[in-house]
């Protein structure tokens, strides 16, 4: 088991994805998800907290991720009503109440999708980790001055303090191994300026034999929300 | 050069940014609020002017007013926005004024849902609009080719006097796709726009006398002549505005015809067939208006039907009709409401209807 791996399983048991909008946070999050309930990790349950976007939320994989033994939670409707109502189901308490559960929070982008785990501060005191899930193509957070802006702003929503950085810098399907490595040294040279430390670099599984024993974690993305068709060339 | 990762509607503010866009009027609605948002912070550091409209009816308004002053004017919004505009869209067409319209369009009728949806196919090629007039209307199957579509059609409209139209459904405005954006034109200074453009507005200072735009016109000899005016503009984009793609229709047996999201599924669905064995083809209409008839010319004699294929009740199907006239039978396969069908069910309803026409 990697370092980055055994942190998720055996870590603080509230794990809060942030992030700049669109750096993969939510990919990010059902794949997380879906390697612990292959570990078979008990009580696990994904928080879906997105208040931002309409399409493309973690909610869309509630049966694929209940299937393999996450509780999925979200709107009231449980993603059922396709409308943007800006409400989160009351149930969300129960797996940040209940100390055997370890669950994963998945907030919106930016420090404006953060705040939302404000509303649950009392219970993100203790035992939490907030992971910080940066994408150095997204032109929000290309440059290290842009970068450290988003996490800031991050912390300063929430009065949390981000505990580790995630390298996902991707292309979707057309990411190489450069991209890869590229993002990582980029997730360092944040880390260097910040003390943060950076857990691990994401790509897909295709990508994963090339990029390992580099010295880094490599963490495989499941691409669970992506269909193929989108990538498709017409 | 290096691509960039962006979500579709944040990729189709800034297209419209880099082309010179000068106004952007917007009201939000869902799938389409990133662009209003994204302009808000991005159009007035390139020197632009972002208005927060109260209604579509005062965004149109708005654009129509600002757009004949001859700057570089850019709209967006969602199906039942675009419905909201319609008067104001047959007003710009009679007032030869350039526009640059996106519908980032979802399910319906009326407020509908905010899932993807293509029912605002007979609205977009035939017009809400009174009277006799036209917009071009374009679809693109992604993000790159929505983006060189909004910075191609402001030289259109310009070319045209007339709107132009991008039909984005809700899937292109919130995926996310690595794409290259185009240079940046910046904004045309007034005195060049008189230059330029010497209809426009831009004060006594800069041209002889008074420039009226309006869409007034009581005799009714006056009417029917710029009526007939504009429709030589029309003839014109029937000659030249005509674009689309095809694969494989020469030695296909299934012809699927469709357009942006769907055209995508589409093409994953012609690879699952010929792991079948059985030989498909697509054609993407990326004009909407004016139809590309003439792809039609190219399936071969193997063909035994062709499927219009859509997010609506079977809007498209007429068109496809007409096309094919009578040469083979049609099809629909179609989903609505905002669902998007699975490639998968698109193999199996085509194997189907290949099976009855057989």
């Amino acid at each position: 088991m990697t370092d980055f791996l055994s942190l998720m399983s055996q870590g603080p048991r509230k794990i809060a994805v942030t992030g700049h909008f669109g750096c993969g946070k939510t990919e990010f999050a059902v794949s997380l998800a879906m390697e612990l309930a292959k570990m078979n990790i008990p009580n696990l349950a994904l928080a879906d907290l997105d208040l931002e976007n309409p399409y493309f939320r973690s909610r869309e994989r509630m049966e694929e991720l209940e299937n393999a033994g996450v509780k999925v939670y979200s709107d009231p409707f449980r993603g059922k009503n396709g409308s943007e109502l800006q409400t989160l189901d009351p149930a969300i308490r129960t797996p940040l109440e209940d100390n055997s559960c370890r669950v994963i929070l998945d907030a919106g982008g930016d420090f404006t999708g953060a705040m939302i785990l404000n509303q649950y501060s009392k219970f993100l005191k203790e035992d939490t980790q907030l992971l910080y899930v940066l994408n150095k193509n997204r032109p929000g957070t290309a440059d290290l001055e842009s970068a450290l802006f988003q996490l800031r702003s991050i912390e300063d929503t929430t009065s949390l303090s981000v505990s580790g950085i995630i390298s996902n810098t991707h292309l979707i399907r057309y990411t190489t191994e450069e991209d890869v490595i590229e993002g990582w040294e980029f997730a360092q040279e944040l880390s260097a300026m910040t003390g943060i430390p950076a857990l691990c670099a994401c790509c897909m599984e295709h990508l994963v034999p090339l990029v390992s024993g580099k010295g880094f974690d490599v963490f495989p993305i499941g691409m669970y929300m992506r269909d193929t068709y989108l990538d498709k060339q017409v | 050069m290096k691509k960039i990762l962006m979500k579709g509607n944040e990729a189709f503010a800034e297209a419209a940014i880099r082309a010179g866009c000068k106004c952007y009027c917007g009201y939000p609605i869902t799938p389409q609020n990133e662009i209003p948002e994204y302009m808000s912070h991005e159009l007035p550091k390139a020197g632009g002017a972002f208005v927060q409209a109260e209604s579509e009816l005062a965004a149109i308004n708005m654009a129509y007013g600002a757009a004949a002053s001859g700057g570089r004017v850019f709209i967006s919004s969602s199906s039942p926005g675009i419905s909201l505009m319609q008067e104001g869209l047959g007003f710009i067409c009679s007032a030869e004024v350039p526009l640059v319209v996106l519908n980032v369009s979802r399910g319906g009728p009326g407020v509908g849902g905010i899932q993807p949806g293509q029912a605002d196919y007979n609205q977009v090629t035939r017009g809400g609009y009174n009277g006799d007039c036209k917009i071009p209307v374009f679809a693109p199957a992604g993000i790159q080719e929505c983006v060189d579509l909004i910075y191609e059609c402001f030289d259109l409209a310009e070319e045209y006097r007339n709107p132009m139209m991008i039909l984005a459904d809700g899937m292109m405005g919130q995926m996310m796709e690595p794409i290259v954006l185009p240079e940046a034109k910046g904004i045309t200074p007034v005195d060049k726009i008189s230059e330029e453009k010497p209809w426009a507005i831009t004060g006594t200072d800069s041209h002889p006398g008074r420039n009226v735009i309006y869409s007034l016109r009581m005799e009714p000899d006056v009417l029917e002549k710029h009526v007939y005016h504009l429709f030589e503009k029309y003839e014109k984009a029937e000659k030249e505005l005509v674009r689309y793609k095809s694969q494989g229709l020469e030695d296909a047996e299934i012809v699927f015809v469709a357009f942006g999201t769907m055209s995508r599924l589409c093409a994953e669905a012609v690879e699952l067939l010929a792991e079948k064995g059985i030989k498909a083809g697509l054609i993407r209409p990326i004009s909407l208006w004016p139809f590309p008839d003439k792809a039609f010319d190219e399936i071969g004699d193997k063909c035994k039907i062709v499927i219009s294929t859509e997010l609506s009740m079977g809007q498209m199907l007429a068109d496809v009709k007409s096309a094919v006239a009578g040469r083979w039978k049609c099809g629909l396969i179609n989903r609505t409401g905002g669902i998007v069908p699975s490639s998968l069910e698109i193999v199996e309803r085509a194997i189907k209807l290949w099976e009855e026409a057989k």
